[in-house]
């Protein structure tokens, strides 16, 4: 689970006794951990039936809905963090869901797999072909992820819609970061995860 | 391990005054149980039956070619795991298959109570049910489930007794009917009471039955529980003979089912008792009946709840129970809630389902402390 790390910096950055809302929560891995370590209030969405299952055996209220459709069902502010781990690139409307987020939580956490990578970057270029990687292991045609962007991509986003960055981690695979990430996280960075309000 | 059945009646002298105004002064409940309370008396489960059902909910009696109807969801190594939980499964007040309801004697006339049966609604079951639970000597369920009438009851228990239950799984239900669910229990009732034989409720006493309105209010039913694409899998335009024959007879499949069905019941059922369970879902609005005292109610339950939807049910269609969904979201409880792939229409909740059973698995065996 290298890629999903970044559940551990997410989980840093949440204080304890809060309400935690885990979109495309999956088998409910950070609510579980969340709870046991800050003693938080949590639920998850997803809209896999067998990420359900699991997340029910670990104890976790979840709910199986669609992302696209379905956080009407929350009230403005009702959360501490909505948080958004690697699923900014499967949804229908990026951009909606962002919006959504900031208006039923307080704070928002969004990471996702960097496509300015400079391996994609390669593969696109020398190869001429749609980048597969470790963290996007899947041709075009049967890819769930619809909506990938580039660290400079997000940035531009967020600049764009007057969306406040308080914080944000670039590193690599193994979670680590590097001087040539530092100076060049765009180009070196696998996983971004940011904090927004 | 065999489910040693037999039903038992509890005979309760104190009287229930009902939601109508109305008093019941004694009654009795017909009720089996499954597996065995254990020492700590903390693994009792309540089953709610929905509109035609009964206490015979799991194993099969020596001389019955048909086990309970949910023998497939209640029993040893089954999702309701009759090797862990006590079950208690009861037929509610106003039924006709052991429990006080219209084929009853009225103490006060020592006639056949017919169409003078009070109407009883989720309330007073709950309330009547709350009799049961103490006779037996169990303080909390572990949970309380339903399907569609009966997951109303298992909502309405989080509400009236917010400390005695743990869990609540409420399923293919609705926070309230809609007209459409009104108009079609309107319809069925209509048929039963258009019937010759109706008396005006009291048929028994003229030793007749409606057997005719039931019979066309249970194919009613029928067709609202199954779904276009099951009724396309199950019968598809199949005929009974290989050719048209230009009259009224039965000539497609659906037909014959649909009679069947509909003769079978109307021959086994009382129908005042049909009567009072179609009011009695009309009836049911916690929000509206609760109305601002709702909200404390839900801040005092302590209910972690799972509702269950299906996606071909459209007599209480997912919709219906993500509004039950929202509600308990928005006042911060408990809940998962999950959307169960299948063409089985309403009925899907009696039915095997790997996912269905599997999501059920997963939470009734996830011990109590919320995440």
């Amino acid at each position: 689970m290298g890629f999903r790390n970044d559940l551990e910096l997410i989980s840093s950055w949440i204080k304890p006794n809060s309400k935690v809302l885990d979109l495309g929560c999956g088998d409910g891995y950070l609510l579980k951990m969340l709870a046991e370590k800050k003693n938080i209030k949590g639920l998850g969405v997803d809209n896999d039936i067998n990420k359900i299952k699991l997340a029910l055996k670990k104890n976790v209220n979840v709910l199986q809905l669609d992302l696209d459709t379905g956080l009407e069902t929350f009230n403005t502010q009702s959360f501490d963090y909505v948080v958004l781990a690697q699923s900014l690139q499967v949804v229908k409307n990026p951009d909606k869901l962002i919006k959504e987020m900031l208006n039923i939580g307080e704070e928002i956490i969004v990471s996702f797999p960097n496509m300015g990578h400079w391996r994609p970057r390669l593969q696109l270029f020398f190869k001429g072909m749609m980048p597969v990687t470790d963290a996007l292991p899947f041709k075009w045609f049967s890819t769930p992820n619809i909506h990938l962007c580039t660290i400079s991509d997000f940035v531009g986003f967020c600049e764009e819609h007057n969306l406040r960055i308080s914080q944000r981690v670039i590193v690599n695979k193994n979670q680590k970061s590097n001087l040539l990430i530092k100076l060049f996280p765009n180009l070196f960075g696998e996983v971004a995860t940011f904090r927004l309000r | 391990m065999s489910l040693n059945l037999k039903t038992s009646v509890l005979k309760v002298d104190q009287p229930l005054e009902l939601k109508s105004g109305k008093v019941l002064k004694r009654y009795e409940l017909a009720y089996e149980t499954y597996g065995v309370l254990n020492n700590s008396r903390d693994n009792a489960v309540l089953i709610c039956h929905a509109l035609s059902g009964n206490q015979h909910a799991a194993g099969k009696y020596k001389d019955d070619d048909k086990p309970g109807w949910w023998d497939n969801m209640i029993g040893s190594g089954k999702p309701i795991d009759t090797d862990h939980l006590f079950v208690v499964s009861l037929n509610n007040l106003g039924g006709c298959h052991g429990s006080t309801g219209p084929k009853s004697i009225n103490p006060e006339t020592n006639k056949i109570y017919g169409s003078d049966f009070p109407i009883v609604t989720v309330e007073d079951w709950v309330n009547s049910q709350s009799k049961l639970m103490e006779s037996l000597g169990i303080a909390k369920w572990k949970f309380v489930i339903g399907g569609s009438l009966g997951g109303m009851q298992a909502f309405q228990w989080t509400l009236q007794f917010p400390d005695k239950v743990e869990k609540c799984i409420i399923i293919a239900a609705a926070p309230k009917l809609t007209a459409q669910n009104i108009a079609f229990n309107e319809v069925a009732r209509q048929a039963i009471m258009k019937d010759p034989n109706w008396h005006n409720g009291h048929y028994l006493e003229k030793n007749v039955i409606p057997n005719q309105g039931l019979a066309l209010a249970r194919m009613l039913g029928h067709i609202t529980y199954l779904s276009d694409d099951s009724m396309k899998e199950k019968f598809g335009r199949d005929l009974q003979k290989q050719k048209l024959n230009f009259n009224f007879d039965v000539e497609f499949q659906i037909e014959s089912y649909l009679r069947y069905q509909g003769e079978k019941f109307g021959n086994s059922f009382d129908a005042n008792t049909y009567l009072l369970m179609t009011k009695s879902l009309d009836y049911f609005d916690p929000i509206k009946d609760f109305g601002s005292d709702l909200n404390t109610r839900l801040s005092k339950t302590c209910s972690k709840y799972l509702i269950i939807s299906f996606t071909s049910d459209w007599r209480f269609p997912p919709s219906r129970s993500k509004e039950i969904m929202k509600l308990l979201i928005h006042n911060n409880k408990n809940v998962s809630y999950s959307e169960i792939d299948s063409s089985g229409g309403h009925d899907a909740f009696l039915m095997e389902n790997e996912d269905y059973f599997e999501i059920m698995r997963n939470f009734i065996s996830g011990d109590n402390n919320g995440v």
